[in-house]
């Protein structure tokens, strides 16, 4: 197992590799100059010309590509942003608590709210407990999060006074960007708990556990969940690694300095260093995130760990082990 | 039917249909028999003539809907089954009654250490401790032929052979007093299919256990079997000893049965299969289930339901034609 780990960890680089030169290209063949932006608007040609040199934006793409990978990947360095004197990591780092907060806190609605409702909605198919979760998934799914976030700042803030409407704070500013960022995954954590727990529960081997005299909740509990856990999983990791991501629309409502609010402003303001840091930064966590996701599939389902674990040994342990 | 005294098990006029796309499906129209201590009964018949529905009956584990139990009466020593609140039927799902199942690569869980399973059942009935439950699950997979070694293993590090094995450990795990083995040996290969049977054989006759055997295949029916039932489209179309069975076929469907199998002593070129393809179970024709495929059918035959009728001790037979010539001598061929 952690030899599997090990080995995925190093295919990470040349993923981030990947990424760093397709992000790269991207920026370089993305029109706009960021001489000009960061020049007044009266600046001549001639000074915009002398910023560029300056900036090393005037040599070839092949030079300045393997300028950035030996900069990233050899020295670890992220570069500095054009316009704030800032490097771009500290930067992230600066940003990056408000924005994992708000993905761990909604991770956990989601994982506490959107699977009970799943697996009530799948115990009692077409009956009205289903027909009722499905109706709040359906609403979680189809309600813009913007629009959500609004009418819950019209309610709670500005109406009822109780929560405040935007800025970053004590717990209490978390809680409606939380619940407006939540709701679509929570509805699509129930709906994807529902189908997975219904396919289980038609399943032989839950005929065999009601067959043993077992009570239909440790069939639920013990038999059926634990195997219609992997797709559930596989939805929550990659809600979180989209949240990670930054919820720019969240983030833009209540004004929270996070890292989708830090990377949209820089694609705004043609700031490179910051795109590419931003997008390399994503890259390596979303990657840690499915590889997390892998380690706990494998926990989940031995017949998945068997699978990883003989990709590595030799086929005839395998062997030995069946008999 | 069966021999005199109350009898173990006894389904009377058990009715079950499923419904589906707006069709009602009748799996069993009417099924009666018994069964005593120790013996064994055989349900013999085509795929789809409702011989699992049966047996998933007197469990109780047929998924509701779309099946619906319509009538009758499942006597476990006097009691009715189908009368039993929930509660009361756990008690005796896995403990008085158990079954095995067709598909072993379906019927374990696939994420449940295979020990675990079989402990599951052993803790839940005799209220013992979790050790203690360990251990018997341990000693029931060395009975099974399983080193107790592997009772952490998962279902997929076993072969098909040995996760069958699993599952009749599983199911003879609490000492049941009925076994429903439905179709036990269908998925495995004929060399593992022996000693499978071999294996439910032993331990039955070790535990006094009565046992329902469904089967399609007559070679087990003969090796297993005291009583043989034979089902077609719902019913019981003859009933009777091994012998009277083996020996005296008397319905038309069961000596077609007989004439399907190759014979080691008979010098034919080819079987003779029964022709035509079962009813469909949403249309049943009108008289006598098997009139359209029947050979000897005839006005009467298709006019109305026909009834069960003795022919000779416990053997009875659903047709009209058992005294015709033809029959008797089809089954001196076959028989």
């Amino acid at each position: 197992m952690w030899k599997y780990v090990v080995k995925r960890l190093l295919w990470m680089i040349p993923v981030l590799l990947g990424i760093a030169v397709v992000i790269f290209t991207i920026m370089y063949f993305c029109p706009g100059d960021p001489a000009a932006a960061i020049l007044e608007n009266s600046a001549t040609p001639a000074a915009i010309e002398a910023k560029r040199v300056e900036m090393g934006l005037d040599r070839p793409y092949i030079v300045r590509l393997l300028d950035y990978l030996n900069q990233v990947f050899l020295h670890f360095d992220l570069g500095t942003s054009y316009f704030q004197n800032q490097s771009v990591m500290s930067g992230i780092l600066y940003r990056l608590p408000y924005t994992v907060t708000i993905a761990v806190i909604c991770m956990l609605l989601q994982i506490l709210i959107g699977t009970p409702l799943g697996i009530t909605a799948a115990v009692h198919q077409n009956g009205v407990a289903d027909r009722i979760c499905m109706v709040i998934a359906l609403a979680g799914v189809s309600i813009p999060g913007f629009w959500l976030a609004m009418m819950l700042v019209l309610l709670f803030a500005v109406r009822l006074g109780w929560l405040p409407p935007y800025g970053v704070g004590g717990i209490q500013y978390f809680i409606l960007p939380c619940i407006a960022n939540a709701f679509a995954g929570i509805a699509s954590q129930a709906r994807q708990t529902r189908s997975s727990m219904l396919e289980v529960i038609r399943s032989d081997y839950i005929v065999t556990a009601r067959a043993k005299g077992l009570s239909e909740r440790e069939i639920l509990y013990k038999h059926a969940l634990p195997n219609a856990l992997i797709p559930i999983i596989t939805v929550v990791g990659n809600g979180m690694g989209m949240m990670l991501g930054g919820t720019v629309v969240i983030e833009s409502v209540f004004s929270i300095p996070g890292i989708g609010m830090y990377t949209t402003s820089a694609i705004n303001n043609r700031d490179y260093p910051v795109v590419m840091g931003g997008v390399l930064f994503l890259g390596a966590l979303f990657s840690l995130i499915m590889l997390l996701v892998d380690v706990i599939y494998a926990y989940v389902d031995p017949r998945i760990k068997a699978q990883y674990e003989g990709q590595q040994k030799s086929f005839g342990r395998r062997k030995k082990a069946n008999g | 039917m069966g021999k005199k005294g109350t009898p173990f098990i006894e389904v009377n006029n058990l009715k079950v249909h499923y419904t589906s796309e707006g069709r009602n499906i009748h799996a069993v129209n009417g099924v009666s028999f018994s069964l005593q201590k120790g013996e064994t009964l055989g349900l013999v018949g085509e795929t789809g003539a409702g011989k699992t529905t049966i047996a998933k009956s007197i469990l109780r584990i047929l998924p509701q809907p779309p099946a619906q139990v319509d009538s009758g009466e499942i006597l476990l020593e006097g009691t009715d089954l189908l009368k039993l609140s929930d509660d009361e039927m756990r008690k005796i799902r896995g403990r008085r009654i158990a079954m095995i199942f067709q598909d072993p690569m379906t019927a374990l869980n696939p994420v449940m250490r295979v020990g675990r399973q079989i402990a599951e059942g052993i803790a839940l009935h005799e209220k013992i401790s979790a050790k203690e439950a360990e251990k018997k699950a341990k000693r029931m997979l060395e009975m099974v032929g399983i080193p107790a070694s592997r009772y952490r293993d998962y279902p997929h590090q076993f072969s098909g052979g040995m996760k069958q094995r699993v599952v009749i450990a599983m199911a003879l795990s609490c000492n049941p007093d009925l076994l429903l083995a439905d179709e036990p040996t269908t998925a495995l290969d004929v060399t593992i299919q022996a000693q499978v049977l071999d294996i439910i054989k032993n331990l039955q006759k070790e535990m006094d256990t009565s046992m329902i055997m469904i089967t399609h295949d007559l070679g087990i029916v003969a090796e297993v079997c005291d009583n043989v039932a034979v089902v077609y489209a719902g019913q019981i179309v003859e009933y009777g000893s091994r012998e009277e069975i083996f020996d005296h076929p008397c319905h038309p469907y069961t000596i077609g049965l007989f004439g399907s199998l190759p014979d080691i002593n008979s010098d034919v070129e080819r079987l003779s299969p029964i022709m035509g393809m079962p009813p469909d179970p949403a249309n049943l024709p009108s008289g006598c289930a098997f009139s359209p495929r029947c050979p000897y059918a005839d006005e009467r035959c298709k006019a109305a339901g026909v009834e069960l009728t003795g022919i000779d001790g416990t053997h009875v037979c659903r047709c009209l034609h058992r005294d015709n010539e033809q029959v008797e001598k089809a089954a001196r061929v076959t028989g």
